[in-house]
């Protein structure tokens, strides 16, 4: 049934069609229907992989519905601690639902009508790069955030972030982080502070305006323990290590609950899509600062602590191993990896300012990935002149 | 004695349709072509017309820029067309056996008693000098040039393959003769490679006169790049030829009987074909003779293997240095839903995306359909690891789409021609015509240098 209304209306999209002009647009629609009938050329490979972007990347977006609906839930629940208002769990699951999906729907809507619209003036197909990048977004700002700061974001990431490049494949930087960065640096004051990562509670602080559930039942369990601990310790931001790994502690909406992100990770490293060097390379670099900074009396907090704290886990699996701006030789992605977690703890013990050092050391390990492939290609030219020589 | 390499990257493609170790057809020759297009940079000048007779030996065209490079007819007969494509290119000459079975006698004295230039003006002037090939490049062998050594592969690891010790297994005082015959060419002796699991049962390891090497891992170990890369590999300002073994086979016949004589044993075989088997076949066969393999319907057929091959229909003729025709239905057809099945059990995949890689031992009926559309390089990691060379391929492919002449050197262009970066285009999920970039690049490589 499907397959006849598209061939019905193909023409119409088809070159000499009326609609000739929006053919990138139905493709992409057609295309995600059904896998396309194009043969291989003649004088290539004959037969193919049955692998596509598609299918990896839709991968990759299974592998964060847990965090996703983990953080659904614990929208609810942090509304729910800090107004005192002892819901039930399915209500709430509806809060968090109700408070995430204008965030989906704007990074949707926005980004892929960009892509949309930058395919259609290339002619190209419309690439799938964006259902993740979109993806991730809502997952990594704060749930309050004002939507239309949320479509100048998510408009400055795909445009500058990936168009001007040439789109899908070509960016520098992953764009859901730029996304991200372009809020904190655009917008820091509602983009910071102890408040904003509790759906509702920076709204009804700025307003002073007295809430159902009478009294802010402890607005300091709004701060996310990262902001405390950074300064003063786990125990005295009033959670615990167990708390960081189940994530029922307040913060962006996917990148509390490290158990649920562990289920990504395992999705991604056993289907192959990401790439489990980098992952590791991460937590090792992140280890290692960390227990530098214990040994050096920089902070008390142990280093396996900080792996369960803020963006560390989420970004370490999600948005390090982004194919297109990671390091793309194998080892590569050693130096790559293990750099980024360094760096973020970094960031971590000695700003205490801007204790969020994921996004940064990300974005910054961004810029230097083609760098460290350079070395690492590089070397191989060497050698391979060596070999010259020597014969 | 003869070292042994292990190769760990690589895919041994899960095929349907593997050929019966048996000769079921054994075709008599009816309509042969020629085709200059085989041959990389050839520029042939045509030396018969349309309704002359030949015979098998008899020159059809030359090269234009060594006019003592000639091509030989493979049987006896009248040329029966000369097929000219866009700008008068010359595309094939068609020869109308007579089933005479005429051939040119050619005067043969000993290898031993040859030169490097007396063989060399021999084997050019029966016709059997484009059976070596030169790299860099995969063109013609250079007969001004002094080679490092000539390498042969012993291993068949492609696709539905031919087995070498099943089609040549008559052939071994032939292949001893050709290779007494290629060790007069140059100083740096003749290599050949031969699987490590078979070495002792081959009946190609009591070969004299060459360096043995022994090779094991799947698919593209046997290619002869990749087993030059490990052994000598190719370093700017060095050339090596390379022969297939059985036209190493064809060469040691000439040199045995004095004759033209490409006969060879070819598996027909793929998804689509009808009782895959082998065939006994001249070279240039035609597929119309071959039409009891090929099933009814949308099919496509290809001189060569499912990686690297030629498609060149029903009505198609073989390639100079194929030994396999493979059949696969053509895939031209729309599939519901295709990339968000779990499963996909029918098709295929080399990556964990689907669970394809847990049923290890199945065959697949593949088709020629993309699965996909073309998107930029996204996935980055996925060509290392089907290509067992010290070579970063994506930097290399993408040198090569730069048309960067000092990269594409720098990251090994000298040391790959088409088939070996085949597997990179088949697991691409991309689905980037990479076979086409490396075959631009090696061009423009040519036209600068």
């Amino acid at each position: 049934m499907a397959k006849n209304f598209f061939d019905k209306v193909r023409p119409t999209f088809s070159e000499g069609g009326k609609l000739s002009w929006l053919h990138s647009s139905f493709d992409a629609f057609e295309t995600f229907f059904f896998v396309p009938d194009r043969v291989t050329r003649r004088g290539g490979t004959h037969v193919k992989d049955c692998v596509d972007l598609k299918r990896l990347l839709i991968i990759v977006v299974l592998a964060m519905v847990p965090a996703l609906l983990f953080g659904i839930w614990n929208l609810g629940y942090q509304h729910s601690q800090v107004f005192g208002l002892g819901w039930g769990f399915w209500q709430m699951v509806w809060y968090g639902f109700v408070k995430i999906i204008p965030l989906y729907l704007i990074s949707y809507i926005v980004g892929l009508g960009i892509e949309f619209a930058s395919a259609q003036m290339k002619g190209h197909e419309v690439s799938e790069g964006y259902l993740v990048s979109g993806f991730i977004i809502p997952l990594i700002v704060p749930v309050d955030v004002p939507w239309w700061m949320l479509a100048i974001a998510v408009a400055f990431a795909v445009i500058i972030g990936k168009e001007v490049f040439g789109g899908t494949g070509m960016n520098i930087w992953n764009p859901a982080l730029l996304a991200r960065a372009f809020l904190f640096f655009s917008y820091p004051s509602k983009m910071s502070g102890d408040s904003i990562w509790v759906g509702g509670l920076s709204k009804a602080l700025a307003g002073g305006t007295p809430w159902k559930g009478g009294e802010v039942v402890d607005a300091i369990s709004g701060a996310t323990p990262l902001s405390h601990a950074s300064l003063d310790g786990l125990s005295a931001a009033g959670t615990s290590a167990w708390n960081l790994f189940l994530g029922d502690v307040p913060g962006a909406v996917g990148e509390t609950s490290v158990i649920a992100i562990l289920i990504g990770a395992l999705i991604l490293v056993c289907t192959g899509v990401a790439s489990w060097k980098i992952m590791c390379s991460s937590v090792l670099g992140a280890l290692c600062v960390g227990w530098l900074g214990t040994v050096g009396g920089v902070t008390d907090i142990p280093c396996w602590e900080q792996l369960l704290m803020g963006g560390f886990a989420f970004g370490t699996v999600f948005m390090a191993t982004d194919p297109v701006t990671s390091a793309q030789t194998e080892c590569g992605k050693w130096i790559y990896g293990f750099l980024i977690g360094a760096l973020c703890i970094t960031v971590r013990l000695f700003n205490p300012g801007y204790p969020e050092g994921m996004m940064l050391a990300i974005l910054l390990m961004n810029t230097f990935a083609p760098l460290i492939d350079h070395y690492v290609v590089n070397a191989n030219v060497k050698r391979r002149l060596k070999r010259a020589k020597t014969v | 004695m003869s070292d042994q390499i292990r190769l760990k990257k690589g895919l041994n493609l899960p095929i349907a349709g593997e050929a019966l170790c048996e000769v079921t057809a054994r075709v008599a020759p009816d309509l042969v072509a020629v085709k200059p297009t085989d041959f990389r940079g050839l520029v042939p000048r045509l030396l018969v017309k349309e309704g002359d007779s030949v015979k098998a030996g008899t020159p059809l065209f030359a090269d234009k820029k060594c006019t003592a490079m000639v091509f030989c007819s493979p049987v006896s007969g009248t040329v029966d067309a000369v097929v000219r494509g866009d700008k008068r290119k010359l595309l094939e000459v068609r020869i109308k056996a007579d089933g005479k079975n005429e051939a040119v006698q050619f005067d043969v004295p000993k290898a031993s008693s040859l030169d490097k230039k007396g063989m060399t003006e021999l084997l050019l002037q029966c016709g059997l000098w484009p059976c070596l090939k030169q790299r860099p490049f995969g063109t013609i062998a250079d007969p001004e040039a002094e080679p490092k050594a000539i390498f042969i592969s012993g291993m068949n690891t492609k696709p539905l393959g031919a087995n070498y010790e099943f089609t040549l297994k008559d052939d071994v005082a032939a292949i001893q003769a050709g290779i007494d015959a290629l060790g007069r060419l140059t100083k740096g002796g003749v290599h050949l490679s031969l699987c490590a699991k078979s070495f002792s049962k081959s009946v190609f390891s009591k070969l004299s006169g060459v360096v043995m090497h022994q090779f094991e891992g799947p698919h593209p170990a046997g290619n002869v790049g990749v087993q030059i890369n490990h052994i000598s590999p190719i370093n700017k300002g060095e050339v090596v030829w390379t022969v297939d073994l059985p036209l190493v086979a064809v060469i040691g016949r000439f040199m045995l009987k004095g004759v033209y004589d490409t006969h060879r044993t070819i598996a027909v075989a793929g998804p689509a074909a009808v009782k895959p088997a082998y065939a006994e076949v001249t070279a240039g066969v035609s597929m119309k003779q071959l039409a009891s393999f090929i099933a009814e319907g949308n099919v496509r057929v290809v001189s060569g293997d499912v990686l690297s091959g030629e498609a060149v229909g029903r009505e198609g003729f073989l390639g100079f240095y194929d030994d396999q025709v493979s059949v696969l239905e053509e895939g031209d057809y729309f599939e519901m839903f295709g990339w968000m099945n779990p499963f996909r059990s029918k098709k295929f995949s080399v990556s964990h995306a689907y669970p394809a890689f847990l049923r290890c031992k199945k065959k697949y009926a593949m088709d020629t359909n993309e699965n996909g559309g073309e998107r930029p390089f996204l996935m980055n990691d996925v060509y290392g690891k089907v290509l067992p060379m010290d070579i970063y391929p994506l930097y290399l492919f993408k040198a090569c789409l730069a048309g960067d002449l000092d990269k594409m050197e720098q990251l090994g262009i000298y040391e790959v021609i088409e088939e070996d970066v085949a597997l990179c285009e088949f697991v691409c999920p991309s689905k980037i015509e990479i076979q086409n970039i490396v075959r631009q690049g090696i061009e423009l490589m040519m036209k600068e240098m």
